[in-house]
């Protein structure tokens, strides 16, 4: 006789376990190099603190349950909502900046049979107090270090401006409503959408070619350059915060294995500026992500900027094994 | 961003991987292919192969409704399919890079002409049976219109729902129309144009810009 588990939950059994662990006990490490200290915050919380963080459409709780005095509860989706509690808190007199890492499970609905898990594990890192360019660019080169500590030297991470396509169409001139739409096309990568949308605008031609242009554009430097060719000063400005960050990467020398990425936004609510994602050839998913969410602090009582990102540790773990046997493929 | 998927192990190294869709939109996907320099010739035979090598391109052949999962996966970098599918998946993660201009439907509402059954549940009953094999576009649908529909899923021919009296009216995807007509149905209300699109795997579009953004411009210049 088996007894059913929870959809999108499973065992972890002892050889897997050991290498999830030793995976985290890497990524601690690394993070602790950069000064980071790890905390822990309850699974569950009260759902009206973590709705603090407003419309996070994105990551909405998985599970809420009563508590016994009748009190509404609910699973963290993400770790960053949680820290920034803490932070208001725990750290309300601290002087910024703070640094924290975690290696914690986080929850979210699972839609049925796709294969997908509700309870998984996530390392990850905020930096608190810290503005842009300077912090996005110190939290860009803790991640790199961790995925090299992971064995993921190939991993490219995707860095994009949450405010960038925003502010393209407020300077060119595009209503409320329509950027709205626009924008709910571009967070959906529907790019076909986009246009279509984008050529019903009341606009001229060369604002119509920017709008479409400017969402496909992604890879190196000459990202920024030719988006300035094609924009002028509209681009420009738009691009300005990235183009600030990245100089920062290329200060440090890490701005090689970061692409650059004009049409990345991702779906959670929170962020402001810089934004994240983490590639690795051996996989088809995003291996974790991140950004700049500078308001978030605010809605808790302590106006500080922060970034930070998150790894899925399964599947950084099975990117790491997808890396190993290649290596051994390749030897062979 | 629901729950995470637990991701398929696949290799993105070689050729790029072309997820194609047997059935309505095959000939002319392979024309398309064929218009930009994609030899197409051993599709065309009669092989049951599944996977093709055609230059720098790894064809692969499948449902049009598997198509989104092979691609979100990134068992596949590329994908075509209909906006139908696209539109009954789009809970799924994916790039959609490119209207491809052919294979156009519509996605309707029909009800047997001349009879008011639909319209008589829907003011008496409060809700009308829709019988589909689109049942989130179908529900999707109501809902935006702000009226109630009682969705059943079929799977083979959903005209056979209204004659039988399975349902009231069908959602599905008309072409010319004609096998609506045939079997006494018409048209009620366009849901949504559909045509023949590009998708791609999140990954890949980041990982393989280059390459797949001269295939983008290749096949959107004959459209």
């Amino acid at each position: 006789m088996t007894h059913p588990i929870p959809p999108g939950t499973r065992d972890i059994l002892p050889d897997e376990m050991r290498e999830l662990r030793a995976l985290q006990g890497r990524l601690a490490a690394v993070f602790e190099r950069f000064g980071y200290g790890e905390v822990a915050t309850p699974t569950v919380e009260y759902d009206a603190v973590l709705a603090r963080a407003g419309d996070v459409s994105g990551a909405p709780a998985a599970h809420r349950f009563f508590g016994g005095g009748g009190e509404l509860l609910a699973m963290r989706a993400d770790m960053t909502v949680p820290i920034a509690r803490l932070v208001a808190n725990r750290y309300a007199a601290s002087e910024p900046p703070l640094r924290f890492f975690y290696n914690a499970r986080a929850y979210r609905e699972v839609r049925p049979q796709r294969g997908q898990m509700g309870e998984f594990f996530q390392a990850g890192v905020e930096l608190v107090g810290s503005n842009a360019p300077d912090g996005t660019v110190e939290v860009i080169e803790v991640l790199s270090a961790a995925l090299d500590e992971a064995g993921l030297g190939r991993a490219v991470i995707g860095l994009g401006d949450a405010s960038l396509y925003r502010r393209l169409l407020e300077d060119v001139g595009v209503g409320d409503d329509a950027r709205a739409e626009i924008l709910e096309l571009l967070a959906g990568r529907d790019l076909v959408g986009l246009e279509a949308a984008a050529s019903s605008l009341d606009l001229g031609e060369a604002e119509r070619e920017l709008l479409t242009a400017i969402p496909r554009m992604r890879g190196g430097a000459d990202v920024l350059e030719r988006a300035r060719d094609l924009g002028g000063d509209v681009t420009r400005r738009a691009v300005s915060g990235l183009a600030e960050t990245y100089d920062g990467l290329a200060e440090r020398g890490i701005a090689d294995r970061v692409s650059l990425d004009l049409g990345l936004l991702r779906d959670l609510g929170y962020y402001t500026g810089a934004i994240l994602e983490v590639y690795d050839p051996a996989l088809g998913h995003v291996l974790g992500g991140g950004g700049r969410y500078d308001e978030l602090m605010g809605r808790f009582g302590r106006h500080l900027p922060a970034v930070g990102f998150a790894l899925y540790l399964e599947r950084v773990h099975i990117a790491q094994a997808e890396e190993e046997r290649l290596n051994e493929e390749g030897r062979r | 961003m629901s729950g995470v998927a637990r991701p398929t192990r696949a290799l993105r190294e070689g050729p790029l991987r072309l997820a194609l869709p047997r059935g309505a939109l095959f000939e002319s996907t392979l024309d398309r292919l064929d218009a930009v320099g994609v030899d197409t010739s051993e599709l065309r035979s009669d092989s049951r192969s599944l996977v093709f090598e055609s230059g720098d391109l790894m064809l692969v052949t499948m449902r049009p409704s598997d198509v989104p999962t092979y691609v979100e996966a990134g068992a596949a970098d590329l994908g075509i399919t209909g906006k139908d599918v696209l539109m009954e998946q789009s809970d799924r993660a994916f790039y959609e890079l490119l209207d491809l201009g052919y294979g156009g439907c519509r996605m309707v509402l029909a009800a047997p002409a001349g009879d008011q059954h639909a319209e008589e549940h829907e003011r008496r009953l409060g809700a009308v049976r829709i019988a589909t094999k689109y049942p989130r576009i179908a529900e999707r649908f109501f809902e935006d219109t702000g009226r109630r529909a009682e969705v059943i899923e079929v799977k083979g021919s959903v005209e056979l729902a209204p004659i039988s009296g399975l349902a009231d009216a069908i959602v599905d995807l008309v072409d010319t129309g004609r096998t609506l007509r045939e079997n006494g149905l018409e048209v009620r209300e366009e849901i949504a144009p559909s045509t023949a699109r590009l998708i791609a795997n999140r990954v890949a579009h980041k990982l393989r810009a280059a390459e797949i953004d001269d295939l983008v411009g290749r096949l959107g210049e004959v459209s």
